[in-house]
């Protein structure tokens, strides 16, 4: 059963940074399927970018946790995909190497930062793909691109070889065509490893079930409220009917503590990522920097020019944010909003369920649309709370508005991934 | 008591290498001295992206180990937080140490203060923290032409021990540092003899003026003299009516002095915040699990009480784990008979004579010295001799020759006391008078130095095999016998 698949894509969207020509595959449950990795997780004698130029030439000498359980289900890596640059983006547009486009429109964006699995997956070039979603970027991209995409528990998947950007938020997760490949590549990745210690021990061994008689959605009033497009709501709410048709419930609720929501993720992820980020100086990897100038010039030097814009001027505003005396303005108080967050979501979840609503607020955007930092932040509101409050949330298409693909998210509790991929598969085989 | 005026003020930041068998945060082998630079290193020591950090239990039950046996509280909730700057040595461009919420608070350190007695020195805090890499440099570090990286050492356990400014002098700090280094080994937790297993920083101020903070100290015997240098330096300042600038130095070993860092490195903005990627460290509960073993105040009691050595002694002896544990093999066979000379022998002879050998003790096998103790003992041979036998069994040891007994070095050299053999003294005797009439004659005159003198002579012709009281005996009957 082991042996090579042929692997030789046109990939025409940009979707990958590395193609792995006939990769080779073993025998498991995912033995023969071509899946294509986040160029941010590393991966054993495949160069590793994070679409930057500073890891320009890296070759891991090491499988990321979830790439050896990959391997071991006998799946063949066929290539590291395209993101925005350290995950810092919603558009893949941030990427040192090109943007990738929109398989369903190429003047539009795949979302990001994880664009390059989505589009690889929505382009049929690949079965399955890992992203990793620190404030929505394997949700953003599914949505955009017409698949299903899940951020898993915090805790349920092993971090260990994700080349964090915010280790407190992020997590590696699966996009498919379908829930039942998601669901099945979360059977393989789930699971405690020794390796990242804050992973738990809490598998995943579920085959998705499609009845969610009785089931209760809440329905958060921010999902539907100012800044989502009235198109883009409409047809979630049709979504939501049809769960209602298929004999769940829905209640009104409402998450207040989403208006400190996106201030608190980027002071998190800014402070999160200035730290991981700096060992970024050229010493150890990436292009050499100038021996005749001081380390400390040439590390200046280095970082200047192998960092993109987005990263600079994150990197900057959470050193800034640390800084001393700042600690407590910023980060701590970003550590307080997120326990609001999480007792919002503790106070909903007593009389829900999940959580339903848009997984964006809007459709893809064209390519050079969010020229301007803010608005492009402003696009992850809806997917930011999930990843502050640590819960399982997921993508699922529920038709197009203007024509381009709509996500409907399902958020469920603390390690209720379970029931997430249910709600989206009974969805899933209703539609169909 | 030092004058009121210019009391000295000492704190001391000790670090110390916790000898663990791997890493704080990975699997490698800490033993990383004798192999080749970079072969003890994995992804997650040196850093490499994606790489994440695994707390070793062991590092954590060594320094709560310390903490208990230095009386400090154990936090309920403690954690580890990144201490972000770059620097070539440092992998990830932070260390993951520990800040506002350290494994332990408080507690206390025993030592000898100047005025003899006991005394407290008070401690801050403990913490863990993983070592950096090592730089090693080609050339000047300013003007050489490049810099190696040697990451074997990066992850190394370490804890952060902190004083209060108890210490009154260097002196005092030296102590502090030396009790310490026993109490670290009585536990089994640190190894002294390793190479950078200790580096000290060190706080210094004259009453009532600035203090100054003294980095890069690596020697025991280096923080006596930093700090008297740096006593000194603020001294004269002071005397010169200058003011003490609030500042740090690097004290440079070789030349033993200190110098004001750059003013780079004086305000440094380390961006603390909480280590993601490990959880908080609630281990209070272990501290039911951890036995302490017998420790050095314990020791000197029982040494006083159970060997009947002197306090300076059963200090200088149970100061060290080493020399505690030799002394207490060597008394083995008979603890009575041997303890008071062993006692002696060890604490004031054989230490001079390894210092002066730069030797390790662990070189000396205590059955060695129990055979020259039973050989003193039994006044088969002087105490002269006993010292040249010692140091012919440290030279043998030194210079990998074969190691002969104490009793083969008294027959090769001929050292066995003359007793008995009152002809060897008499023939010696006879002969020194001879040769020197002129002392036979000032002792006739009453001259005491005269019979000294020729004490002193028969010594020479007996190679120190006389008894010196029968010696005496003899020497002053032959005058007698000349002066019918
Ligand atoms: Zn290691």
């Amino acid at each position: 059963m082991s042996g090579t698949i042929p692997f030789d894509p046109d990939d025409r969207y940009n979707a990958f940074l590395t193609t792995c020509k006939n990769p080779s595959h073993g025998n498991g449950k995912l033995a023969g399927v071509a899946v294509a990795v986040k160029d941010n997780i590393s991966t054993k004698n495949i160069e590793t970018t994070c679409a930057s130029k500073i890891l320009k030439g890296y070759v891991p000498p090491y499988d990321a946790h979830v790439i050896e359980l990959l391997r071991a289900e006998g799946a063949a890596i066929a290539g590291k995909t395209n993101m925005d640059e350290f995950g810092m983006g919603s558009t893949t547009e941030n990427s040192a190497f090109g943007p990738t486009l929109n398989p369903c429109d190429p003047s539009r964006v795949p979302g990001g930062s994880s664009g390059g699995s989505a589009a690889a997956v929505a382009a049929g070039m690949v079965q399955m793909a890992l992203g990793s979603d620190t404030g929505g970027s394997i949700r953003c991209p599914a949505s955009f691109c017409g698949i299903v995409g899940l951020k898993p528990s915090y805790g349920r998947v092993s971090r260990y070889g994700l080349i964090a950007y915010s280790n407190s938020l992020e997590q590696i997760g699966p996009l498919g065509k379908s829930v039942t490949d998601v669901s099945t590549l979360m059977s393989a990745i789930a699971g405690y490893d020794r390796h990242d210690t804050t992973s738990r021990d809490k598998p995943y061994t579920h085959t998705p079930d499609a009845d969610i008689k009785g089931l209760k959605i809440g329905i958060p009033q921010e999902y539907f409220g100012a800044g989502v497009d009235p198109a883009v709501a409409a047809v979630v709410r049709k979504a939501i009917g049809r769960l209602e048709e298929l004999g769940a419930v829905t209640v009104p609720c409402s998450i207040p503590s989403m208006e400190y929501a996106l201030a608190a993720y980027y002071v998190t992820t800014t402070c999160e990522a200035s730290s991981n980020l700096a060992r970024f100086d050229g010493v150890r990897y990436g292009p050499a920097p100038d021996t005749n100038k001081s380390w400390h010039d040439a590390y200046t030097e280095v970082r200047a020019a192998g960092f993109g814009a987005e990263v600079r001027r994150r990197i900057m505003l959470g050193t800034f944010a640390l800084s001393s005396g700042y600690y407590g303005k910023y980060y701590a108080k970003a550590q307080i909003a997120r326990e609001n967050v999480r007792a919002d979501f503790n106070r909903i979840f007593s009389g829900a369920d999940v959580i339903a609503g848009p997984t964006m607020p809007t459709v893809a955007f064209r390519l050079k649309e969010k020229s301007d930092p803010l608005s492009m932040y402003l696009a992850d509101i809806l997917t930011v709370p999930a990843n502050l409050a640590g819960i399982p949330a997921i993508s699922v298409p529920c038709g197009t508005a203007h024509g381009l693909p709509v996500g409907l998210q399902i958020m469920g509790r603390m390690f209720e991934d379970e029931r997430v991929v249910d709600v989206a598969y009974a969805y899933e085989q209703a539609v169909n | 008591m030092a004058d009121e005026e210019t009391q000295v003020i000492v704190g001391l930041e000790v670090h110390c290498q916790l000898d663990t068998k791997s890493k704080l945060f990975c699997g490698c082998s800490t033993d990383y001295r004798v192999d080749g630079p970079n072969t003890h290193v994995c992804p997650i020591c040196l850093g490499l992206p994606g790489a994440m950090p695994a707390l070793n239990k062991r590092a954590i039950e060594y320094a709560m180990k310390v903490a208990k046996a230095l009386n400090c509280e154990i936090l309920n909730e403690s954690e580890f937080s990144r201490k972000n700057y770059f620097y070539p040595d440092l992998d990830k461009a932070y260390q993951i140490t520990q800040y506002d919420k350290p494994l332990a608070e408080g507690g206390y350190l025993e030592i000898e203060s100047d005025e003899g007695g006991e005394k407290k020195v008070r401690l801050t805090r403990i913490h863990v923290e993983e070592d950096p890499g090592r730089l090693v440099h080609m050339g000047n570090v300013e003007r050489g032409k490049y810099s190696l990286v040697d990451y074997n050492r990066a992850g190394i356990p370490l804890i952060e021990i902190v004083s209060e400014p108890d210490m009154r002098s260097p002196k005092e700090a030296r102590k502090f540092l030396n009790k310490l280094r026993a109490t670290l080994e009585y536990l089994s937790v640190f190894d002294s003899e390793k190479e950078g297993s200790l580096r000290v920083d060190a706080n210094i101020s004259i009453k009532g003026n600035e203090r100054v903070e003294v980095k890069n100290i690596t020697s025991y015997k280096g923080v006596e003299k930093a700090l008297t240098f740096e006593m000194t330096r603020q001294k004269n300042l002071i005397r010169r009516g200058q003011k003490i600038a609030r500042e740090t130095r690097h004290y440079l070993e070789a030349r033993g002095v200190t110098q004001s860092a750059r003013s780079k490195e004086q305000e440094h903005d380390y961006r603390y915040f909480p280590e993601p990627d490990l959880r908080p460290l609630r281990v209070k509960s272990w501290l039911d699990g951890i036995d302490l073993p017998e420790l050095p105040d314990a020791r000197r009691e029982r040494f006083m009480k159970e060997y009947g050595c002197s306090l300076s002694h059963a200090r200088t002896l149970t100061g060290d784990l080493r020399l505690a544990n030799f002394f207490e093999s060597v008394v083995a066979p008979d603890k009575a008979g041997l303890s008071p000379l062993a006692a002696t022998w060890i604490a004031d002879t054989l230490i001079g004579e390894l210092n002066y050998r730069d030797m390790s003790l662990d070189r000396f096998e205590p059955a060695a010295m129990t055979g020259l103790i039973l050989l003193l003992k039994a006044e088969t041979i002087t105490d002269k001799s006993g010292v040249e036998v010692l140091r012919v069994m440290l030279d043998e040891r030194l210079k990998n020759e074969p190691a002969e007994t104490p009793d083969a070095i008294v027959k090769r050299l001929n050292l066995a006391k003359t007793a008995g053999d009152t002809g060897a003294i008499t023939t010696a005797i006879e002969e020194a008078i001879n040769e020197n009439p002129k002392a036979l004659a000032d002792y006739r005159n009453g001259g005491s130095k005269a019979l000294n003198f020729l004490v002193g002579q028969v010594m020479k012709k007996t190679r120190g095999k006389a008894d010196p009281g029968e010696l005496n005996r003899l020497l002053i009957e032959a005058l007698k016998k000349r002066e019918v």
